[in-house]
Order: structure tokens, then C-alpha cells, then sequence
């Protein structure tokens, strides 16, 4: 290669460090260390302060969140393990760019507004849960908190401090996924031990460490939340990124699919240990202060209560880790619906939204819903990369259809995608299936109509050329 | 530099982990209404400290590949 042949490689590299329409060259792999780290940083996450005293209110029993939250786990991890890091370290694509390349430019830019908006939410509720450690730094009464019932802002106060939390987060991931992968790196092991001890202490406060009997809800408590609803939340929480396969725009930088290991670090310590721990948290507030467990207490306050500043700091960190990769996730998925936009304005169009649904405590306080229906609605995607990555060959279909053809409109997938949503979104609204029941059977029915679709579309395109 | 950063990064996490945990164990050996020798107030402020200087420690000691 000439010099002048390096410099244009270099150049160009330099314009697209991120490999965001390109595979992912060999120098630019990470060793297993990121993974892990960013794995266990984002999932030990602000939204766990929620989701632990969530499911205190939804009246789940001791063994249902002791068994019932190891196996979902460990169904999740074999999940990201097997379908998501293998066709990651294959494909080595952003989830987009394969996308396009099986459901053309014009469907991708509809997912890319799905997911897109799906994931700002979701950040949104990251700086939710932020924001509630910043009340205690100031007088009591200065920023009112939301609690589980609330839906709109509570006050000037509290959207100012969702704004700062939110532009901080906005900024550092504007820096990438390095920057990101570092900030979850450092901070996993002091937070989780954070959560460890907030545990502990509301322990020492309760005088047991019977942790079954502190977990079983009092007589008559109202169990909203059954033992097969607590595995199911806990193995489709992420179903878009790991079903879903939004996952492959990080696993790509894997050498090894083994690399799909590193999310059992998020599973079992945040999505695990992390959940009890702060359930343990709103149950010391039920018992000893009177708190209706229906109405709750933010996690800002409890931590403060249990083990001061640095709980708020980890409150803080720990709502950060997790919406950096999302707001990273958001900022690509706009940046693949919107030709010409950089990285930078697609990523300050995804923190401005996030920012504006942290605002509204809806998003977080409706958390165990929300992600059934988050996974519900972009894991059926990951249905139709799966068939075409696994099956496409054995059962006669086109792999990247759309690439092949030129088409930038994809009816087939379309089709595959919407159906079965539209149908799991009637039974959530209608017959009122608990939303994290709903992933599985939509992205296995998106797959097997995709496969249908396909067969019947090129059955009769050589009809027409007959 | 590593090594200093290594001892300071363990020290902040013992320093995060070990006060909640002595707590926890003097108040349940103590028995209901017992006041534990470590206060709350001195776990928070060990648990603050330790924060601190986790922050300072790791980038020195965690290399991210």
C-alpha cells in the first residue's frame, strides 16, 4: 500500500472512527475488560433504585425474586451469549446497517424512529431517577420529589435539575463509545458495592439478616406480579438489546462472541443483587416509617437515609452509566434515519429528547411496564435478523434481501414486524397481558412470518418473470 | 504510580463495603433498640471519603482496553 494510500485510509477512518456503515476492522476489536465493565456499569443502574421497590409495590414474594430474578437472568445472558455476540462477531455491523441491508433504507429510517424514541424514553427515565439525588443536597423542600403515582413535573425545581443531569450525561456521550465504555469501567465495582451496602445497613436498621422474610410481603398484600412474571421481566428488560439485537452495535467491537458472557455481569449484580438490595430499601421505609408501599419513596431520599452523599453520588453515576449507552444508542439510530447528520448533532437531538422525557416521572414510575412494551415493539426485529443470519440458507430465502435487490422499502419485513405487534399490543391493552410476557412470542412470530413472506414474494416474482 | 493507585483503589473499596457491613453486624448482635458502637454518621462519612478517593485511584489502576 502506498503512503498516499494510507493517508486516505487513515483520513477516512479518521472521519468514521466509529464504523457506523462498515465492518468493524481487526485493530479496532476490544478484549473482553470493556465488556464486562460497561456491562456491569450499565445495568447497575440508576433504574434499579426503581425497579427493586417496583416490584414492593406489585406485592412479589421472596421466592419468586430470589428464584424467579436467578433464572430470567441467566435465560438473558444465555440469550445475549448465543444469538446476539455470535451474530455480532460475525456480522461485525451496526444493528442499522444490517437492517438496511435486509429491510432497506426507507424501513430502517421507521425502525430507527422507534427505536430512536424508545431508547430517549428510556434514558428519560434514567434522569428521572438521577434527578431525585439532587434534592437532598439542597434544603428540605426545595425540589419536590415525584413518587410512584406522579406523571408530570413536579415543580421549576426539579425540571432544572433534570435539565443539568441530562446535559451532563448528553455530553459525555458525545465522546463515543470509548468514553462510555471508561465511565462504566471505573465506576462499576465502588457502585455496586454501593448498592451492597445500602443493603446492608438497612439491614443493621431492621435488626435481622433474614433477607426471605424481610422479601415476604405482608398478609393481604395485593400480588400484582407472579413468580413466571418476575423471570419473564428479568429475561426481556433488555429484549431489544439483546433479542432485539440492538446489542450489535457495541458486540461488534468483541474479538470473540465469548465477549457475551460480560452481560452476566449486568445480569446477576445489577438485575440480581442490585434489585434486592434496593427493594430492601422501600421495605425499611414501609416497616419503620409508614410508608404506603402503593405511593413509595424516590430513591434519592432512601439512599441519602441510608448511607448519605455517597449513595446520592451513586444515584447520580449510576442513572449516567446507563444513559450514556442509550443516548449512544439513540444518537445512532438517528443519525441512521437522518442522511447527512453528524454524530454529534444526532447524539444532541437524542439527549434533548431524553432530556425532555426525564422531565416526566411517567416514564420511570410505569418502568416495569414500559420495558415489556420497549421489547415487545423492537425485539421482533432481532426475529427477522435471526433467520436471516442462522436460517436464511436452509430454508431457501434470500440473505440481505434488500442489499441484494435495491429496494429500499421492504414489504415483507414490514409485514413480519407489524403484525405481531399490533397483535401483542392488543392483547396488553385489552386482555391485559403483563407486557414483559410479550417479546418472546413477537419476535418468534415476526421470524416465521418473515420466512412465509419471503417464500410467498419470491414465489410470485417468478410467476411474473414465467 | 499503579501501585500507589492499586493500594488507594482497595482502600476505597474496603472503605465502602466494611463500615456498612460492621454496622450491620453490631446492630443485629446487639439485639433490638441496641445503639451500634460504629454510628451511621461515621459509616456515611468513611463511605464518602472512600468515594472520593475510588475516583481519584481508578483511571490510574483500571486500564480499559
Amino acid at each position: 500500500m502506498s503512503s498516499l494510500e494510507r493517508d486516505i485510509e487513515e483520513l477516512e477512518e479518521a472521519a468514521s472512527s466509529e464504523y457506523e456503515r462498515r465492518r468493524v476492522p481487526e485493530k479496532a476489536l476490544k478484549g473482553p475488560s470493556a465488556f464486562w465493565g460497561m456491562y456491569a456499569g450499565e445495568h447497575t443502574a440508576g433504574t434499579e433504585f426503581m425497579i427493586g421497590p417496583l416490584f414492593v409495590k406489585w406485592g412479589a414474594d421472596a421466592f419468586s425474586l430470589i428464584v424467579g430474578l436467578l433464572i430470567g437472568n441467566l435465560l438473558a445472558v444465555l440469550t445475549w451469549r448465543y444469538l446476539t455476540a455470535t451474530i455480532a462477531c460475525e456480522q461485525r455491523l451496526t444493528l442499522y446497517y444490517k437492517m438496511e441491508k435486509i429491510a432497506g433504507r426507507g424501513l430502517v429510517t421507521l425502525y430507527n424512529l422507534a427505536n430512536g424514541l424508545l431508547f430517549c424514553f428510556l434514558a428519560g427515565s434514567m434522569i428521572t431517577v438521577s434527578a431525585t439525588a439532587v434534592g437532598p443536597f439542597f434544603p428540605p423542600g426545595t425540589i419536590e420529589m415525584p413518587t410512584f403515582q406522579s406523571t408530570m413535573p413536579t415543580g421549576p425545581a426539579w425540571i432544572i435539575s433534570c435539565i443539568a443531569i441530562g446535559v451532563a450525561m448528553t455530553l459525555v456521550a458525545l465522546k463515543g463509545y470509548g468514553v462510555v465504555a471508561q465511565v462504566g469501567h471505573y465506576a462499576a465495582p465502588w457502585m455496586f458495592l454501593v448498592f451492597v451496602a445500602c443493603a446492608l445497613v438497612t439491614l443493621g436498621r431492621l435488626g435481622t439478616a433474614d433477607v426471605w422474610a424481610l422479601l415476604t410481603p405482608p398478609a393481604g398484600t395485593p400480588k400484582t406480579i407472579s413468580f413466571l412474571g418476575i423471570v419473564f421481566f428479568s429475561w426481556f428488560c433488555n429484549a431489544a438489546m439483546h433479542i432485539g439485537m440492538a446489542d450489535l452495535s457495541v458486540l461488534r467491537f468483541a474479538k470473540k462472541p465469548s465477549a457475551g458472557w460480560a452481560s452476566a455481569s449486568g445480569m446477576f449484580l445489577g438485575h440480581y443483587v442490585a434489585w434486592i438490595c434496593a427493594a430492601l430499601l422501600l421495605i425499611y421505609w414501609v416497616r419503620q416509617h409508614g410508608v404506603d408501599p402503593q405511593v413509595g419513596k424516590d430513591p434519592g431520599t432512601m439512599v441519602n437515609d441510608a448511607v448519605g452523599w455517597a449513595g446520592l453520588i451513586c444515584v447520580i453515576i449510576a442513572g449516567w452509566t446507563t444513559a450514556n449507552p442509550t443516548i449512544y444508542r439513540a444518537g445512532l439510530a438517528f443519525q441512521g434515519m437522518i442522511p447527512g447528520i453528524s454524530r454529534t448533532g444526532a447524539t444532541l437531538l437524542a439527549g434533548g429528547l431524553c432530556i425532555a422525557a426525564g422531565i416526566f416521572p411517567a416514564f420511570a414510575m410505569n418502568l416495569l411496564d414500559f420495558v415489556g412494551i420497549y421489547g415487545t415493539i423492537l425485539a421482533p426485529i432481532g426475529g427477522i435478523i435471526v433467520v436471516d443470519h442462522f436460517l436464511a440458507d436452509a430454508v431457501g430465502i434470500p440473505r440481505d434481501p434488500a442489499e441484494r435487490s435495491g429496494s429500499a422499502f421492504n414489504m415483507v419485513v414490514l409485514v413480519a414486524w407489524l403484525v405481531p405487534v399490533a397483535v401483542a399490543m392488543w392483547l396488553y391493552k385489552t386482555q391485559g397481558v403483563f407486557a414483559s410476557f410479550l417479546p418472546l412470542p413477537c419476535a418468534i412470530a415476526c421470524g416465521l412470518l418473515y420466512i412465509v413472506l419471503s417464500k410467498l414474494a419470491a414465489r410470485d416474482a417468478i410467476a411474473v418473470r414465467a | 504510580m499503579k501501585a500507589a493507585a492499586t493500594s488507594v483503589g482497595l482502600l476505597a473499596l474496603g472503605g465502602t463495603i466494611v463500615p456498612p457491613a460492621v454496622f450491620m453486624l453490631q446492630s443485629i448482635s446487639g439485639g433490638p433498640g441496641s445503639t451500634p458502637a460504629l454510628s451511621l454518621d461515621v459509616v456515611k462519612t468513611v463511605m464518602f471519603v472512600s468515594t472520593i478517593a475510588w475516583f481519584v485511584a481508578a483511571p490510574f489502576w483500571m486500564k480499559v482496553e
